[in-house]
């Protein structure tokens, strides 16, 4: 209902319908005044501020709207952008404010007492070091397949990116399957690891494995496209310049490449952290000691502790609103420096 | 295009290093592991593979999953559209808000959409006490016995635990697929081109039909067709709201695992090919799409 309120203030503060500027204020003026006497003071300061946040973050006219032939008429551009926004009303924002809701239901008392309990720290930190070590691999594995394939020409070139490319449309109940298969007690080299004492499945190595496979794609698939753009013209003249092939690299290629790896690596980290079918598959599940956040909330939630499962989901929600952040943040710089690199395009 | 071939030479030095760590550690991380599966399905015989795969159960999975997935694709393909053509096309409050959270589905971990949206579609939630004749009838205000109730009585709808709950988090985690394949096509949409329709004399409509949609068409097949691969491989977002009653609301994934606990690892493998074979099939469809769509826009990708 607020969110109905301040949209409906901030179309009618922003659009056309009233010609003139102190109308407007008086009609948002009204609105709010009309809100306050149905709700409460808290609840009309809250509108405001979502209001507020909905008029700075709209954007700039497009260049569409300007034009007689791309204009639509009124009716149908509000009747589109509702029908759009219901859509994205129920699928995107609901499922979020329900994390929170259901998580301080309780209060907030039971809420951070979620986080004192010796097993969620164990799964937070779990989780944290297996995604940073996963990151870490794929930005390795990133680097030297795009250096491989933006900058030089071998046959069988566009089969290796789509190669590249595979994990993400395996099942990731598929991708957990594999390394059971192959690590597991059953698996391919299980008894040789029983014999020498070495646990992969149904410990930390098997997670790792999993969220690799998992997140494999996602660094290399940003930086191929934007190095291949790029060319080698830069990197040559380094070398013919006398640079070594690390100094290359460090100095020509990195500060131009360094938004997208950014980019790969957050999207990379924001996966990793939440991934649940394959580690599912591989963790064993054992409390304490492989239980990532994710797995960590379906116990609690198996277990009717639902207060304590949002909490630990309101963390994991937070981390991705976080990514989003940080994502728009890293696009904005994207879209600047390449702005000034070439002011014409 | 014949070039004529020059011999290169390499200026840029770490070509062999550089391919062979990708190659080495592409084999042992995806097709060592994903080779596994094709070879431990083949220690089985032909008529024990049949019988893993074509088990009532299993193919209840089938049409489970491969037949929401669809809808749920089709579903994000029109709102995916929609809100994507919002986004380039008009100013309106909060549109940054919009255009930064649509890549939620994708950021926020699955087991937290998944029991999210149980919270808010079972019979109690948020949304899901709506959704019942009693609540249904009480949104518009008449009671369940009159007229008007009566006639909302055949909308009314238990989402959670049932087929259509799994139908509403496949379209939760497919919309951003669609949207930002799309978006980038529309933005790069020539204004000269609606505006040459138009000074030939056709209308708003028959412009949209006539010269964008032929434009955005592969693009937006292409996100269809990344929303279903997504949907049909999705495990953690779908198996709280799906309440997993066996014949009626597994997915085949759950199969997968499923088997692997009981442990049976020859079911499990064979099913786990089946998907494969598709995810393949589906893979080399996108491939063929994503051409298609650059060359119609000219974009790389």
């Amino acid at each position: 209902m607020m969110l109905v309120t301040a949209f409906v203030l901030a179309a009618l503060y922003q659009g056309n319908a009233i010609t003139q500027m102190k109308w407007r204020v008086l009609i948002v003026a009204l609105g709010f005044a009309a809100y306050f006497a149905l709700t409460s003071l808290s609840a009309t300061f809250f509108a405001f501020i979502v209001f507020a946040a909905f008029i700075v973050s709209s954007g700039h006219a497009t260049p569409f709207e300007g034009r007689a032939a791309t204009r639509e008429k009124g009716w149908v551009k509000w009747t589109l952008i509702i029908t759009a926004l219901i859509f994205f009303e129920f699928f995107v924002l609901m499922p979020l404010f329900a994390v929170f809701i259901e998580a301080l239901r309780k209060g907030w008392g039971t809420y951070f007492e979620a986080f004192t309990l010796p097993d969620t720290r164990a799964a937070i930190g779990l989780t944290f070091l297996a995604a940073a070590i996963a990151v870490t691999l794929n930005l390795v594995f990133g680097i030297a397949a795009a250096w491989a394939i933006a900058k030089f020409e071998f046959r069988g070139k566009h089969f290796l990116t789509t190669l590249i490319d595979l994990p993400f449309s395996v099942s990731p109940v598929i991708a957990g399957l594999v390394f059971v298969l192959v690590f597991g007690a059953h698996g391919w080299f299980g008894p040789w690891l029983e014999e020498h004492d070495i646990k992969i499945v149904f410990a930390l190595p098997g997670i790792i494995l999993a969220t690799v496979f998992v997140t494999f794609p996602f660094v290399a698939r940003e930086l191929i496209p934007l190095m291949q753009a790029q060319g080698k013209e830069e990197e040559e003249a380094a070398v013919v310049l006398g640079a070594n092939g690390w100094k290359t690299f460090w100095y020509v290629t990195l500060p131009n490449i360094k938004w997208a790896l950014l980019y790969g690596a957050i999207l990379c980290n924001a996966r990793a952290m939440g991934e649940f079918g394959a580690v599912s598959v591989v963790s064993g599940h054992i409390r304490g000691e492989t239980n990532t956040m994710s797995l960590y909330v379906e116990i609690l939630y198996n277990d009717y502790q639902f207060a304590t499962a949002f909490a630990v989901a309101s963390l994991l929600a937070v981390l991705a609103l976080v990514t989003l952040v940080i994502k728009t943040t890293v696009e904005y710089f994207a879209d600047r420096s390449r702005t000034q690199d070439n002011p014409e395009s | 295009m014949a070039t004529p071939r020059i011999r290169q030479t390499r200026v840029l030095p770490g070509f062999g290093p550089t391919l062979g760590y990708t190659l080495f550690w592409l084999s042992i991380i995806v097709l060592l592991p994903l080779a596994a599966v094709f070879i431990r399905a083949s220690e089985l015989s032909l008529e024990e593979f049949w019988t893993a795969v074509t088990a009532p159960r299993v193919v209840a999975s089938y049409k489970l999953s491969f037949g929401l997935s669809l809808a749920a694709a089709a579903l994000n393909a029109v709102f995916g559209l929609t809100l994507a053509w919002c986004l380039v096309r008009y100013r309106f409050p909060g549109k940054k808000l919009v255009d930064a959270l649509v890549d939620l589905p994708f950021a926020l971990p699955t087991a937290v959409a998944g029991i999210a949206l149980t919270a808010l579609y079972a019979k109690n939630g948020i949304v899901g006490q709506y959704l019942d004749p009693d609540g249904l009838a009480r949104v518009a205000l008449f009671a369940k016995d009159s007229a008007i109730g009566q006639f909302l009585e055949p909308f009314s709808a238990k989402v959670a635990f049932k087929p259509l709950g799994i139908f509403v988090a496949l379209v939760f985690i497919g919309l951003p697929f669609v949207v930002r394949t799309v978006q980038p096509v529309l933005e790069d949409l020539d204004v000269e081109l609606e505006e040459a329709a138009v000074s030939l004399g056709a209308g708003r409509l028959q412009t949209f039909l006539r010269v964008i949609v032929p434009v955005v068409l592969p693009a937006l097949l292409t996100g269809f067709a990344l929303a279903f691969a997504r949907a049909v491989g999705e495990y953690g977002s779908v198996i709280f709201i799906a309440g997993n009653i066996p014949l009626v609301s597994e997915i085949t994934p759950l199969m997968i695992f499923i088997k692997l606990e009981q442990p049976d690892y020859a079911g499990a493998t064979a099913i786990a090919v089946v998907m494969l074979l598709i995810s393949f099939v589906l893979l080399f469809i996108i491939n063929g799409l994503q051409a298609w769509a650059s060359r119609r826009t000219g974009r790389d990708r």
